[in-house]
């Protein structure tokens, strides 16, 4: 909301402050002003002078040479403009001064543009009378300025006076930006009223006083409002012999510092009381209202209605209309019928200022596309009693402007209104709340300030209608500490019961998988949660997966985010595939994201969220450099044990070949392996990618961070190694199962330390060789037990068709 | 004998004083003391002394091993050293050559910010804990004092899932979970994503992160809440950093703020990084409504307590100078490489 500062000290005249202040202030107790600017930026030696004479240039077609009487003396000006004459009244910008901008109306300079003496095709000239452009405004805002030309003074104006001044324009337009609690600030005299409790200066509202005439407003208008929730009130009245003219300067410098475009007295009018009070309001022409009857009703489905800009509209049930007797003439709070709208040849009009449901306007505003100011205001939910206030004032300004004669008497339907909010004065809670300690006499004059009436008898304070925001004690204690001061209320710490700070076991162990991850190269990367349904297919993914079974947005950015996702390989090839195309080498990702599992479609209750933790690589590495990372992972999660490895993984998305379930103690935890190159070619990734995808949920019940020491071996320990040559299909963790089961107590490890296929090895076969290590904790060991043993995994191994070679 | 001794003696002095290597010095030590060297010849020859003579024989035997044995050790350790030096004199590198770094990753700047956070929260005595992203309507709106027809509900905003169900717009659902689980005193914060339908730009995304803080318990005050929140700063920002609080409203605090801090750029004089206002806007918070404390099952009577929501992103962006929120969802390596 933009308003004019000249407006403001209208209600609130003691008021004395730099701008600056006055932004500061206003900000620190509620009212946030987001910036300000000044009308008369660049605006310098800027006089009223009168051309008192014209020649033609002697050397220029287009220019003219005027002398121009600027008070104090008469000076040359030398100008193009071709809408001057003798006599006219001008703005002259003298030798030494500043405009706002150019007389094309572009963009204003930071600076202005100075304004030096100087000569014209040799004739010179001493200044320079300026258009409203120059000025730095327009003609929306000064409709009365000619297009392309010097502005022209009325004959009131004084010569030699400030021009500035003249046209309104010393004056600073703030912004403010109100919270949607206080619907009461969304107008001048709301802002008028922080204004003065917040600088503890009187606050005048207007006087509001209709003379009207000898006419009773009931022989023009009868109103029946059939739907009270979504209309809780409605005012008319009526004004005849209405004489449509442009409104006074003031009321629109006014409307233009606010961002209004002034257009006619009637107009301009409802515009102003719009601000003014907050209330927008309607104006019909009274001739068009069929059996001079409001009625304010539902519209039917499906019926079509033409707004006053011409648009047709369909509307449905919800949507709140008024009608007169026999047809549709606005749509309530949004926007008024084509068929009653005002034109220039009106003389009698209908005020309209009514009280809508808010959430219905919004709602309605929504679903028509046609969001105005009016409804803007309406959706907020206005003070039934505003309407009142602001018809009135519409009717006096109609009065005091001579626009026309206001009947006497108001047409004022209504339910029941809401009674004032009262609550007990506690002022014990307040400073509790607030950890203050304000005095009673400080509370009641801030209450004072902000019109909340205090009854010391019953020591209860009752609130005024418009602060429909103050509904408990809580409320109250706001309105304390505003006007008392945030910035004076003291600063402690919580002194209550000690707590124990925490981190969560489950984010402890995602704090380890982040460390790990890094260690081993990988970088943190974060994708969105929701992606294309379409991924499923770049993923190879069967018509039926269980994957598809998504949870789905009903209302997406669009389809690429529209579902949740149930896979977090696309985050991670989508980000991969960003780094190849962008030439960067080596990359290696990781990610800590949910996946959304439905536990049943349609969605009745919340999916499944699992933390799943990805990493994705492609340049140096392969799968067993992905394969360590995450055993390093298992390891500083206190899984110390080996996991094992199911290739047949079946995953669609994974090369067949070189894929891998992983398991530990029997729980399938993750997998990985190197992606599908149709995948690849899908993510345009011409490169071989490898990816592991472990599940957080599944390996926090296996993880821990206990550690216990368990010495340093003091016995020597016994190596063995052995040679093999082994069937192809045979894996190595087949071999080392063996072993493994096998070694006894005294196995301490096994490493395989050399695998060969080729020439020298027969054709389905490759060789291995493992060192095994044995030791025992309460012994050196003797050849027998290690012989023992070593014939039990032998044994076990050639039954497995493995040849030992010697 | 003696003769014989002195001459071995002088011989093997001679030799050792001769030798230009380890190698020459180890020969010397063989042919003069080995196994078969010309002492262990003498002591071997001893049967052909007198036995009355032969203790002392034996003595001036050994007097010439120990003399020659010093004498060589002295040598080795004098030519060790030696080496050492011309070692350390041929061994220069050039320390400016190009270092053999371990290729370790980086933290995406959110989690760096995110730690930092929860590293001055737990410190305080606070617990970190989640919430689901995927929301019911009630822990998202209902409950925080968002009634059915709060302009926040619009579709506009949030992204719904079904009339029930919706993506979370903000952690503050987290704060009702942790009520209704009726353990007090209750102090924490929440980290996690939120979702507005908001379309990517430079300083929008439709899926970003809060942390919501919330403290309840006997005899919380606004000034509490303002002494956490400064200490809270100037563990994050810096020991000078000075924060302001204004007046503002959400649905679910009473009173409710927004809290400023100084300018981490230009100390709040004003620079083009703070607009020129010297004031940065960091967070929202204020003290939870009664109502939603009654709500959840709280006595305000009893209670009170002070909640907040900082967006992560905000702080990552403004900590580390980054100019486009896109920037955190691309993962190029080239940026994350910074953090």
């Amino acid at each position: 909301m933009n308003t004019a500062l000249s407006w403001i000290k209208e209600y609130v005249p003691d008021l004395t402050c730099t701008d600056q202040e006055y932004m500061d202030a206003m900000t620190l107790s509620g009212t946030k002003v987001e910036g300000y600017s000044r009308l008369d930026k660049n605006l310098e030696k800027i006089v009223i002078g009168q051309i008192k004479k014209i020649e033609k240039h002697p050397d220029a077609d287009k220019l003219i040479v005027c002398q121009v009487d600027i008070g104090s003396e008469v000076i040359q000006i030398v100008t193009g403009a071709p809408n001057v004459k003798e006599g006219d009244k001008v703005p002259v910008v003298l030798d030494g001064g500043k405009v706002a901008g150019g007389h094309d109306g572009g963009p204003l300079p930071e600076d202005g543009i100075a304004i030096k003496a100087g000569k014209l095709r040799g004739v010179p000239s001493n200044g320079m009378m300026c258009s409203i452009e120059e000025l730095g405004s327009d003609r929306n805002f000064y409709p009365e300025a000619p297009e392309n030309g010097i502005y022209i003074f009325g004959d009131d104006v004084q010569i030699g006076a400030d021009a500035v001044e003249e046209l309104g324009l010393r004056d600073t337009v703030f912004e403010y930006e109100v919270t949607s609690n206080r619907v009461d600030c969304y107008s001048v005299i709301g802002i008028a009223r922080e204004v003065a409790a917040t600088f503890k200066k009187p606050f005048i509202a207007p006087e509001v006083t209709v003379k009207g005439n000898n006419e009773k407003v009931e022989e023009y208008i009868s109103v029946e409002v059939q739907d009270k929730e979504l209309c809780p009130r409605y005012c008319a009245r009526v004004c005849k012999n209405i004489k449509i003219a442009p409104s006074p300067k003031w009321m629109q410098r006014r409307l233009a510092a606010s961002g209004i475009r002034p257009i006619n007295n009637l107009v301009d009018i409802t515009n102003y009381v719009m601000e003014e009070y907050g209330q927008p309001m309607h104006a019909f022409d009274l001739s068009t209202i069929a059996g001079n009857q409001i009625i304010v009703r539902r519209a039917k489905d499906g019926d079509v209605f033409r707004t006053l800009d011409g648009q047709e509209r369909k509307l449905d049930s919800d949507v709140l209309m008024i009608c007169d007797a026999e047809k549709e003439v606005g749509i309530a709070g949004i926007m008024g019928g084509e068929n009653s709208m005002i034109t220039d040849s009106v003389t009698t009009v209908l005020f309209e200022a009514a009280a809508f449901n808010g959430p219905n306007i919004r709602k309605s505003a929504k679903r028509l596309g046609l969001r105005t100011d009016a409804s803007g205001k309406f959706e907020k939910g206005l003070d039934p009693h505003n309407a009142e206030e602001a018809i009135n004032r519409a009717c006096q300004l109609i009065e005091e402007l001579g626009c026309g004669e206001v009947v006497s008497g108001m047409v004022d339907v209504h339910g029941e209104m809401k009674e004032k909010v009262v609550l007990p004065f506690e002022p014990a809670y307040y400073n509790n709340l607030l950890g203050t300690d304000v005095s009673e006499e400080e509370m009641l004059s801030i209450f004072k300030m902000i019109e909340v009436e205090y009854d010391a008898a019953k020591r209860t304070l009752t609130i005024p209608t418009f602060r429909q925001d103050i509904l408990r004690q809580c409320d109250i204690a706001e309105e304390v500490a505003r006007f008392y001061g945030y910035d004076k209320i003291p600063t402690t710490l919580p002194n209550g019961e000690a707590t124990t700070g925490r981190l969560p076991f489950k984010l402890r162990v995602e704090q380890k998988a982040r460390d790990i991850a890094e260690y081993c190269g990988f970088s943190q990367g974060m994708c969105y949660s929701f992606e294309s349904p379409k991924v499923f297919d770049k993923q190879l993914l069967p018509a039926d997966d269980e994957a598809r079974k998504v949870v789905t947005i009903a209302n997406p950015l669009g389809e690429d985010f529209s579902i949740m996702r149930t896979l977090p390989l696309n985050g991670m090839l989508t980000s991969l595939s960003t780094n190849y195309n962008r030439r960067n080498k080596d990359v290696r990702l990781y990610e800590l994201g949910n996946v959304y599992l439905p536990k049943a479609l349609p969605l009745t209750e919340l999916p499944e969220e699992r933390m799943q933790f990805t990493l994705g690589m492609y340049g140096e590495g392969d799968f067993f450099t992905m394969k360590g990372v995450i055993e390093e992972f298992f390891d500083s999660i206190g899984m110390k044990k080996k996991p094992t490895y199911d290739p047949n993984a079946g995953r669609p998305y994974l090369h067949p070949g070189r894929q891998a379930n992983v398991s530990y103690e029997g729980t399938q935890i993750g997998y990985l392996g190197e992606v599908h190159p149709e995948v690849c070619d899908n993510y345009a990734l011409k490169t071989r990618v490898y990816v592991a995808v472990l599940d957080i949920p599944a390996i926090l019940p296996l993880a821990t961070f206990d550690r216990k020491y368990e010495g340093i071996a003091k016995y020597p320990a016994v190596l063995r190694d052995i040679s093999m040559v082994v069937p192809k299909k045979v894996m190595a963790g087949e071999i080392e199962a063996i072993i493994a089961q096998r070694g006894g107590k005294i196995l301490e490890e096994y490493q395989l330390f050399d695998i060969y296929e080729g020439d020298q090895i027969k054709e389905g076969f490759k060789s291995m060789a493992y060192s095994i290590t044995f030791r025992a904790k309460d012994k050196t060991l003797e050849e027998a037990d290690v012989t023992a043993a070593m014939k039990k995994i032998l044994n076990g191994l050639e039954g497995m068709g493995i040849e030992l070679r010697s | 004998m003696n003769e014989k001794l002195e001459q071995i003696k002088a011989e093997a002095l001679r030799q050792i004083e001769a030798s230009d290597a380890l190698e020459k010095l180890n020969e010397v030590k063989v042919n003069f003391l080995g196994k078969k060297g010309e002492l262990t010849a003498v002591l071997k020859s001893m049967k052909d002394v007198a036995p009355e003579d032969r203790p002392k024989v034996g003595q001036l035997v050994n007097e010439t091993r120990e003399e020659i044995e010093k004498v060589l050790e002295a040598s080795v350790k004098k030519m060790e050293r030696a080496i050492r030096e011309t070692r350390l004199k041929t061994e220069v590198i050039d320390v400016t050559l190009p270092a053999k770094k371990a290729k370790v990753g980086h933290r995406h700047p959110n989690t760096i910010a995110l730690e930092e956070v929860e590293r001055i929260f737990i410190g305080m005595g606070y617990e970190v804990v989640e919430g689901p992203d995927v929301e019911k309507d009630y822990y998202n709106f209902e409950a925080l004092n968002i009634p059915a027809d709060h302009p926040a509900k619009d579709e506009q905003d949030t992204f719904y899932i079904t009339g029930d169900i919706l993506l979370r717009t903000q952690t503050s659902s987290v704060q009702v979970h942790e009520m209704e689980k009726g353990k007090l005193p209750i102090r924490m914060i929440a980290p996690g994503r939120v979702f507005r339908s908001d379309e990517v730009d430079a300083t929008h995304s439709p899926s970003f992160h809060q942390i919501e803080g919330l403290v309840i318990d006997k005899h919380i005050t606004l000034a509490d809440l303002k002494g956490t929140l400064a200490e809270f700063a100037k563990e994050l920002f810096g020991e000078d950093t000075k924060v302001k609080f204004r007046p503002h409203h959400f649905p679910f605090t009473e009173p409710s703020a927004e809290m400023d801090v100084t300018c981490f750029k230009c100390g709040g004089k004003g620079c083009r990084f703070c607009k020129g206002e010297g004031w940065i806007e960091i967070l929202g918070c204020g003290m939870v409504h009664p109502h939603v404390l009654e709500m959840s099952g709280i006595d305000p009577e009893q209670y009170t307590g002070f909640a907040f929501g900082v967006g992560l992103e905000r702080i990552a962006l403004l900590k580390y100078e980054i100019d486009d929120t896109r920037l955190l969802y691309e993962n190029d390596i080239r940026f994350l490489k910074q953090f």
